[in-house]
């Protein structure tokens, strides 16, 4: 292990002073907010010569992606970052970064998507990305925003996955939000990403390549499986580094973040800066004899569903809370239920009752009170054995 | 003005082909030719973007490829741009001491008129901005051939398109097509050009000044399509030679603002000559479409005729 040095930065400082540190070879990225500080400060860093890196200040955001996208099979170590109507306008590209197998990571600062506009956070932006071939981390804190940035770009490059990472942070909650966040030495980072060494690169002119081929109906079905497969088993790879990653900071790097989970009656699974909330309110309640958890997956895609289930399985019962909407889903679920219901039915967990509450969306703060009355609707749900409304929501008017 | 570049019958017949034949390009289409005559007059190991389209298509079917350089295709409207991240790549690697500092190589994009003149409009304009050392190649073939002849902004007006179909109300394109070359040259970039690839040694010389340019390059260079724009697919070098004789498609190029008309016919014959052979616009010969050729022929005098101005206007600046 190495010791950390600690500083006052808020979330996106925190993913900027990360990509100083791992001083990619080319950035391309364009500005929108709450992401405008990522970028800011790293094109501070190209100013002052302090990293390598050719930044390229694109015109849009498909531009940046189509940028990386050109680089990283240029055989450049690539980056980027943006928030909401960005990713948006990227998702074309995502979909060829991925299938293209180049390892590109995007902190994606998480924004609510227009129309109505809004700033502030929401998870809309990148659960619309979820299908897209990208691994997709969630940070809580700042400085989980800047360990699992280090962690995707070692994940994201590793020869058996060599696939692009959102690592994803809750807009202003976190992204502005000041904190304490501790930074490794910046030669443990550099010796922990290592140097990045593609086998091919369009550069390699004496060994020229074909990148982004048309497939007929006779092969693209097959690149597609081929695709899926790699994804389905990188678990492994992700928890080593994880890990290593862990070791090296000597702080917890797991998968699945559990509090109280070992012997709770009734769990929250949250994403991102609110299981802090949760997590506080837990830490009451369970100082009150109550016996609840709250469960925040760091890793949404893949998705770890064996172990969630496993962290569950013997609650009496859970709620699932999403800070997005599966439009014209089941009751309009959101994307983080649909994946743990499912879940527990292949894995046969069909009895453990569980409903789905929408929070927070456009950046509407979500409190302990409120999370309470979650808490208090489980123990009725249990109780009683009806659950209810399947999908509820937690802070909205009228 | 640029140190005089000469192109001779030896830089066309060079043994390393860069696009293979047997690919997948009609027989008569214009693409792979003028392809051929720029990655032929290059003389530095070069990198390709290509857009969606046709010559992507035809050259890249898995588990196929007609290329012995590399090349890459994103999609449709960021040909540009992905080549300018590998441009950024290749700066970036330098610096670090990847890539020798001494390394030479051309960064090159093609797109069709529709990648270029619409939805790829706003990535060269980024592209350019920016600066990157590339060139920006417009194979023009004046319609969205790739999916079934559909208009673009560079088709011409009175073009039976799909999407423009000549009609008993309305008589094809009802637009002129965007000046492409001149927005291109509005960037202020080091080398904009417009060619034909019946001129080879006009094409290949413009292609070794922009792949000498200090920045960026756009070379606009027609490139017919026998099934867009109907006519016999052995027919394609003359009627580009046509497009030049009647001023449609002029020969010129902008070096740092200064305009140079590469080619002024003596005898500049009728728009109606180019445009008979072309079944495209064989609605504008019934006699009611007359007022349309008229107008066509019009618009390409008024255009030439403000090209020599230009020349004349920047070269006087520069004398």
């Amino acid at each position: 292990m190495v010791a950390s040095q600690f500083m006052p930065l808020d979330g996106a400082n925190a993913v900027s002073q990360a990509m100083r540190q791992i001083n990619p070879d080319v950035v391309a990225a364009y500005p929108i907010t709450p992401q405008t500080a990522v970028v800011q400060n790293f094109s501070q860093y190209v100013a002052d010569g302090i990293v390598d890196t050719e930044f390229v200040p694109v015109e849009s955001e498909h531009a940046a992606m189509s940028a990386c996208v050109g680089a990283s099979a240029a055989g450049a170590r690539v980056m980027t970052a943006t928030s909401a109507n960005g990713l948006a306008l990227m998702w074309e590209v995502l979909y060829i970064a991925s299938g293209l197998r180049l390892p590109i990571v995007m902190t994606v600062v998480n924004r609510a998507l227009s129309s109505p506009l809004n700033i502030h956070c929401d998870h809309s932006d990148s659960m619309g990305a979820r299908d897209s071939g990208w691994l997709q981390f969630y940070a809580e804190s700042g400085q989980e925003a800047y360990d699992n940035t280090i962690k995707s770009l070692r994940i994201a490059e590793s020869k058996d996955l060599l696939l692009p990472v959102m690592s994803c942070q809750d807009g202003f909650i976190t992204g502005h939000g000041v904190e304490r966040v501790g930074l490794l030495p910046d030669e443990a980072v550099r010796e922990f990403v290592g140097s990045y060494e593609p086998e091919l690169s369009l550069l390699d002119t004496d060994n020229p390549i074909t990148v982004g081929a048309w497939d007929f109906t006779d092969h693209y079905f097959e690149h597609k499986r081929q695709q899926t497969e790699v994804m389905n088993a990188s678990m492994a790879l992700i928890e080593s580094v994880c890990q290593e990653y862990e070791q090296l900071s000597e702080r917890p790097q797991p998968i699945l973040d559990c509090y109280g989970m070992d012997d709770a009656e009734y769990a929250i699974i949250v994403l991102s800066s609110t299981a802090g909330t949760t997590r506080s309110l837990v830490r009451e309640m369970r100082a009150e004899g109550k016996k609840v958890g709250v469960l925040k997956p760091r890793l949404f895609r893949p998705f770890p569903a064996t172990q969630i289930v496993d962290c569950i399985k013997n609650c009496k019962a859970v709620a699932v809370m999403d800070r997005a909407i599966s439009f014209g889903a089941h009751k309009g679920m959101g994307p983080l239920f649909t994946d743990i219901t499912s879940a527990l039915y292949v894995a046969g967990e069909c009895d453990l009752p569980v409903v789905n509450y929408i929070y927070g969306l456009g950046g509407r703060d979500t409190t302990p009170p409120m999370i309470a009355t979650v808490f208090e609707d489980l123990e009725k749900v249990a109780a009683t054995g009806d659950r209810g409304d399947l999908v509820r929501y937690v802070g909205l008017r009228g | 003005m640029a140190e005089r570049i000469r192109v001779n019958l030896r830089d066309v017949i060079k043994p390393d082909e860069r696009l293979a034949p047997g690919h997948r390009l009609c027989a008569g289409c214009g693409e792979p030719t003028v392809v051929r005559q720029i990655l032929h007059a290059i003389e530095t190991p070069v990198v390709l973007s290509t857009a969606t389209g046709c010559l992507e298509v035809s050259t890249s079917v898995y588990p196929f490829t007609s290329w012995n350089v590399p090349w890459i295709h994103n999609a449709f409207e960021n040909a540009s741009t992905t080549i300018t991240g590998a441009e950024a790549a290749f700066k970036a690697l330098k610096r670090t001491g990847k890539i020798p500092e001494d390394k030479e190589i051309t960064f090159i994009a093609f797109g069709g008129d529709g990648a270029s003149y619409d939805i790829g409009l706003q990535f060269i304009s980024g592209a350019l901005e920016r600066g990157h050392k590339f060139i920006y190649v417009c194979l023009n073939n004046e319609a969205y051939m790739n999916t079934g002849i559909q208009r673009s902004s560079a088709t011409p007006k009175g073009a039976d398109t799909t999407t423009t179909p000549a009609g008993s109300v309305i008589p094809g394109k009802p637009q002129w097509r965007k000046p492409f070359t001149r927005i291109m040259a509005a960037h202020d970039i080091p080398y904009v050009a417009q060619a034909s690839p019946h001129n080879f040694r006009d094409l290949m010389r413009k292609a070794k000044k922009a792949a000498a340019a200090d920045g960026p390059a756009v070379l606009n260079v027609m490139a017919p399509c026998p099934r867009g724009w109907r006519h016999s697919s052995d027919q394609t070098m003359a009627i580009t030679e046509l497009a030049t004789d009647t001023c449609y498609w002029p020969l010129y190029e902008v070096e740092d603002g200064v305009v140079t008309v590469n080619y002024k016919p003596r005898d500049k014959k009728p728009v109606a000559d180019w445009l008979r052979l072309q079944g495209r616009f064989r609605h504008l010969f019934r006699p009611a479409n007359a007022w349309l050729v008229e107008e066509i022929q019009e618009r390409v005098d008024s255009e030439w005729e403000r090209l020599l101005r230009e020349e004349e206007c920047t070269q006087g600046k520069h004398a």
